[in-house]
């Protein structure tokens, strides 16, 4: 599937927040949306998703405008993994990614032996099986990520949209968070569509980055393109470096940033 | 599969205990008050209505339990059951485990309703309707009061609540202040605190055909509730058309909740600690909650009422009684659970 947005505007009492956003991600694509806090990148999000609407602009899905869909039809086909966070009522982690069917049930339908047996595969695909019989409320941040993801996965979407899955996590977590993505992205066919506010994670991990900054800045394209020691410097008021390091003949990119820009 | 079937089995194993309870309360509830009368005399005279038999049964004792107590008991295992179930679909609602039937006014209409009839002689039947009938206006007006722009935020929902709560409690004052302090004042002030004492094969009816239809469609809808009590974006990503569940549960509860009022008048703490309990019991999943919530709210009016037509020569309102039997229960509940959390 193809999800487009065309000339999104969205602003609260006529000051803008995210101004002409246009971009497009198409199949097995990986897209992050990076820029520094407070620059709108959940209420882009939100946008995207329909939470919030669009002031101008629409959101297109192969070409038709998504207003001209169901709800229930967009969310077939897409997932949403919300930051990890603990609920009020906890459930069993099961229980929990079960719920990720719901967009293809009907509304009387309740979870069945073979829904059961799906949710276990999928734990068991993102390595974290032992979680199964958990309640949610017993977990770690990242444990929960996980959770969320697999809850994301069992609906098997055609793109999974993700509001910052790392941020909150700690170094191992923030590899594995990354690493299932990318496992993701390759095994599910699922394109991904993550927000960030690490240049590290987008250049790591995603094809295309939509760069988002203060005064309505934005730049958009194939991910070496954008994140870079300019943009950086211009997006986040930082100075940095990319640097290249070789591991077991592995090339990694990395930005080291190692001053505030006009200091 | 093991797993599933042990997690839904241990869930009923968990709701066969209550049903069990359920069937120790009817026959404690049968058995107390000033007459008394065995477990095998209740099921004797029972079974002989039944099948029409049984001549030799002494008939006032045949009264006592066929026209006296059932009546009063049936509607107390159907008032029970719809207010905590009542009160857990709030909970699930808000997501907030704190809230109680009476958020969105529906109590507050209700009494006024009923005092406005005590206060102009109206028959029994009209109380009830007036009850019946401004409870649902008080939730009607907070839906109202609460919708700006096509959208209804929860937090909207629950300050409307409190508006219109305040606005009807001022209003029972109001009639309160110039009803006739010999009988109607009295009446009124009676009435607000709930009794079943007035219970009858007609008023049962009424609660049977309302409230056990109400319960079924939470049944039905259990496991959406567990999808509408996450996040409100989270629930709509999975799929879920948020406004029309909240709608269903918002009209299945405050008819419950406003048919029982305007039976038996304000039945206080039900609605909150039932639920409770039962989430201590069985879960928060209301795959579980739901029936545990319907038997242990039975069970929990059966053994109050059984207790304030027993305990004094005169009958003790309900809300009294549920408070006071409920609020050490639950302030011990609630020290157990965080002392297990913490």
């Amino acid at each position: 599937m193809k999800l487009e947005v065309r000339n999104g505007n969205f602003g609260y009492e006529k000051e803008p927040i995210l101004k002409d956003i246009n971009f497009e991600i198409r199949d097995n694509t990986i897209m992050t949306i990076l820029g520094p806090n407070g620059v709108g990148k959940t209420t882009l999000l939100k946008c995207i998703m329909g939470f919030l609407k669009w002031h101008s602009g629409e959101n297109y899905m192969d070409d038709k405008p998504l207003s001209s869909y169901s709800d229930k039809v967009f969310w077939q086909r897409t997932s949403y993994v919300p930051q990890a966070k603990q609920s009020v009522y906890s459930y069993r982690v099961v229980d929990t990614v079960m719920m990720g069917l719901n967009a293809k049930q009907n509304f009387f339908s309740m979870p069945k032996a073979e829904d059961y047996d799906k949710a276990v595969h999928i734990l068991d695909m993102l390595g974290v099986s032992k979680l199964t019989e958990k309640y949610c409320n017993e977990l770690s941040g990242g444990e929960l990520q996980m959770v969320m993801m697999a809850r994301a996965l069992i609906s098997e979407p055609e793109l999974m949209i993700l509001d910052e899955p790392e941020s909150n996590l700690d170094m191992k977590n923030q590899l594995q968070i990354m690493n299932t993505i990318e496992k993701v992205a390759e095994e599910f066919n699922t394109s991904c569509l993550i927000n960030t506010h690490f240049p590290n994670h987008a250049l790591k991990i995603s094809d295309t980055t939509l760069m988002l900054g203060y005064g309505n800045k934005q730049v958009v394209g194939k991910t070496k393109d954008v994140v870079t020691e300019e943009n950086i410097r211009e997006y986040f008021n930082v100075c940095s470096r990319v640097v290249s390091l070789q591991v077991d003949a592995k090339e990694y990119k990395t930005i080291f940033p190692y001053q505030i820009a006009g200091v | 599969m093991e797993t599933k079937k042990s997690f839904l089995k241990n869930i009923y194993s968990k709701i066969f205990i209550m049903i069990g309870l359920l069937i120790i309360a009817f026959f404690f509830s049968m058995c107390i008050g000033r007459y008394s009368i065995t477990p095998a005399d209740v099921v004797e005279i029972i079974v002989a209505h039944l099948t029409g038999s049984g001549g030799d049964i002494d008939p006032i004792r045949a009264n006592v339990v066929m026209q006296v107590r059932l009546p009063r008991i049936l509607l107390s295992i159907i008032i029970g059951a719809g207010l905590a179930c009542s009160g857990a679909a709030y909970q699930c609602l808000f997501g907030n485990p704190l809230v109680s039937p009476d958020i969105l006014g529906v109590s507050a209409g209700a009494g006024f309703g009923a005092a406005l009839g005590i206060l102009f002689s109206a028959s029994a039947f009209i109380i009830q309707g007036q009850a019946l009938l401004f409870g649902i206006i008080a939730v009607a007006m907070v839906l109202f009061i609460s919708r700006v722009q096509k959208k209804t935020e929860l937090f909207m929902l629950v300050l409307s609540g409190v508006i219109v709560s305040a606005l009807f409690e001022a209003f029972v004052s109001l009639i309160k202040y110039i009803a006739d302090p010999q009988d109607k004042l009295p009446a009124i002030v009676v009435w607000l605190m709930g009794s079943l004492a007035s219970a009858s094969y007609q008023k049962v009816i009424i609660a049977a055909v309302t409230i056990v239809p109400c319960i079924i469609v939470l049944f039905v809808l259990r496991w959406k509730m567990n999808l509408l009590s996450l996040e409100e974006d989270e629930a709509r990503s999975l799929g879920v058309n948020v406004e029309r569940l909240r709608l269903i549960i918002i009209i299945v509860s405050t008819l419950m909740t406003a048919v029982s009022v305007s039976l038996c008048g304000i039945i206080g703490w039900i609605g909150l600690v039932i639920p409770h309990i039962a989430r201590f019991c069985i879960g928060n999943d209301h795959r579980g909650l739901i029936p545990a919530c319907t038997i242990l709210g039975a069970v929990y009016l059966l053994l109050v009422d059984g207790i304030a037509r027993t305990m004094t020569a005169a009958e003790l309102p309900l809300s009294i009684l549920t408070a006071i039997i409920g609020a050490p229960f639950f302030a011990y509940m609630l020290r157990r659970t965080m002392g297990e959390k913490g």
